[in-house]
């Protein structure tokens, strides 16, 4: 009896010792994460009420929700009441939803021809990557030259094909810029969705296959009826993280066009009043408006991740 | 899909498929060299194979800005943010991969959260820390900041990767009396060797293509990183974009990151995977 209760007394010790050794392990993170993320999230949220601006940092004072929504002499102004804001809103939702259908599509298919077995398939995985690895900066500016409505590769080849008669100005024209930044950014992460739909092709069962091939079913069936259902958990994972990369998109967007309105989404409203009109309050108000709108579409997401991610800790 | 290929016609599909997708994804690449080489006027003149090559770019871009001071940058910067985020991240993960304690969950889930942030979310207080800690301009400053982004990657991937190892060698260790921290660098270290080659991979991209942070804090030409050093090659007006030197950039760029590709392949599209899916 008593040698079973020493036993469970140094087993006990044991578990206490661990968990305070787990904290200790934990320390570097959760310090590190409090400076580099917490902290500057509450601060951008505290300069969401103020009228702090870039050039006198130490000097501002609390305006309350003035920010986001104010009346003046009969007019309203403030976030909620600018136009633009609305406006970069929208461009946002555009982007995202055309982004993420072309992405989902586009990268299906890559991964189902890199699912293939043929010679110097491995070399095609490789040159898929390629995109993918390389700086959006850099893409972004191949894509400008390629498309620059003097001199650019595309038209001259579309006019050479005579599938158009004259240049089309994809950077300038305010109808086409939208459609322009969408193709490239699918150009660019295309490949990481096919990584993801590639992972899931990989994992199912052959034995499916086998029979729908002695049934003699068409490949298309087969896709449709097999193939699809089973990777949709893969697909639903992709969309949803491109969904969250494409709502903060900015650096395709602006290396591309810049600040120009038609294009302008939430994360270059906000950087341009930040950095360009120095109006810190502002543009935290921006920035926090921005959070929430994510938290909202990350909230539920994770939600469903969650199920996932805790049934493999317990 | 292996099964449908052995008909001429599936063949020649394949083909076509193949072919048409190396041409969208690697065309802007090959264009972006062959610009590079061509110098004057010919730039302008569309050409898809190389006539007379001329390193004029190349030489520019070196001569009329720090371009080499800015390549030293971005790899020192990458490889900094790589280093602290492996260490402190391989310390988060045995505990929250084999432990069981209070908070777990959250912390997890925080984690998760975080790597979710909109960069520019956090701008402005990013802003207020590096301006308080004297960091403003300075490279120290860019690691710092990155930490935002490519800790909580690091700690999920090798979270994920800990706890698909088997429990039976740390019972046994458990047995002999050793501690976690004996546990992490005897035990865990050596078995983990594939998943920290794969996460500092995939920390190095992330940080060495980063844009935003890195052209809001940095000032001078010497501080920059290459993807702004190129975002600002200019040229005297607006109207003369010198577009022989951002390609030859771009290039200079995009080799080391096509090596990076094909000799690392492998480990790129395990740590994607495990990124994303799980995280």
């Amino acid at each position: 009896m008593e040698q079973r209760l020493k036993s469970e007394d140094t087993k006990l010790s044991y578990q206490k010792r661990k968990v305070y050794s787990a904290w200790l392990l934990l320390l570097p993170m959760l310090v590190v994460l409090l400076i580099v993320a917490i902290w500057p999230l509450c601060y951008t949220f505290f300069y969401a009420f103020t009228d702090a601006s870039l050039s006198t940092l130490t000097n501002y004072s609390f305006i309350g929700f003035d920010n986001f929504l104010v009346q003046d002499n009969g007019c309203w102004y403030g976030l909620v009441a600018d136009p633009l804001w609305w406006y970069s809103v929208w461009n946002t939702i555009v982007f995202a939803i055309g982004s993420v259908v072309i992405e989902i599509l586009l990268g299906t298919i890559i991964a189902l021809v890199m699912h293939t077995k043929f010679i110097g398939c491995s070399l095609f995985r490789a040159a898929m990557l390629i995109p993918w690895a390389i700086p959006t900066v850099v893409s972004a500016k191949i894509w400008n030259w390629m498309l620059h409505d003097q001199f650019g590769v595309i038209d001259y080849i579309l006019v050479k094909l005579q599938l158009i008669a004259n240049p089309i100005s994809w950077l300038a024209d305010h109808n086409l810029t939208m459609l322009t930044v969408i193709l490239v950014d699918s150009w660019k992460t295309a490949p990481f969705v096919a990584m993801l739909v590639l992972a899931a092709l990989q994992m199912l069962p052959n034995d499916c296959y086998e029979a729908a091939k002695v049934d003699g079913v068409h490949p298309i069936k087969v896709f449709f009826g097999i193939t699809l259902p089973l990777i949709r958990p893969a697909l639903i994972v992709a969309v949803l993280f491109r969904l969250i990369e494409a709502l903060r998109i900015f650096d395709v967007v602006y290396i591309m066009t810049g600040s120009a309105e038609s294009t302008m989404t939430m994360s270059v409203y906000a950087r341009q009043n930040l950095v360009n009109f120095q109006d810190l309050g502002y543009g935290s108000a921006a920035s926090t408006m921005l959070f929430i709108v994510i938290f909202f579409i990350i909230a539920p997401c994770l939600a469903i991740m969650r199920v996932d991610v805790m049934k493999e800790v317990h | 899909m292996t099964i449908y290929h052995n008909s001429l016609t599936v063949k020649i599909g394949l083909f076509m498929i193949v072919s048409v997708l190396l041409v969208v994804f690697l065309f802007p690449f090959y264009y972006a060299l062959i610009t590079s080489f061509k110098s004057g006027s010919s730039i302008f003149e569309v050409s898809f194979f190389p006539e007379k090559l001329t390193l004029e770019n190349y030489i520019a871009v070196f001569e009329e800005q720090p371009f080499g001071k800015n390549f030293l940058n971005s790899l020192t910067i990458s490889i900094a943010s790589g280093l602290i985020s492996l260490l402190f991240g391989m310390t988060a993960a045995l505990p929250l991969g084999r432990f069981r304690f209070k908070g777990q969950r959250l912390i997890l889930l925080a984690v998760l959260i975080i790597s979710m942030f909109p960069q520019v979310a956090v701008l402005s207080g990013m802003f207020e820390l590096i301006r308080a800690l004297g960091l403003f301009n300075n490279w120290l400053g860019l690691v710092l900041c990155y930490l935002i982004f490519t800790l909580p990657f690091t700690v999920w991937v090798l979270t994920t990767f800990i706890r698909n190892l088997p429990v039976e060698v740390e019972e046994a260790a458990i047995l002999d009396g050793a501690n976690p921290w004996v546990l992490l660098t005897k035990i865990f270290f050596p078995m983990m060797r594939p998943a920290i080659i794969t996460t500092s991979l995939l920390v190095f991209v992330v940080a060495w293509n980063e844009f935003l942070f890195a052209m809001t804090f940095t000032l001078s030409n010497h501080q920059r990183t290459l993807p702004v050093a190129i975002a600002l090659i200019s040229g005297g007006s607006q109207f003369e974009v010198p577009w022989g030197k951002i390609m030859a950039a771009s290039a200079i760029v995009t080799v080391p990151m096509i090596a990076l590709v094909l000799i690392f392949q492998r480990q790129i599209v395990s740590g994607l995977t495990t990124g994303a899916v799980k995280g």
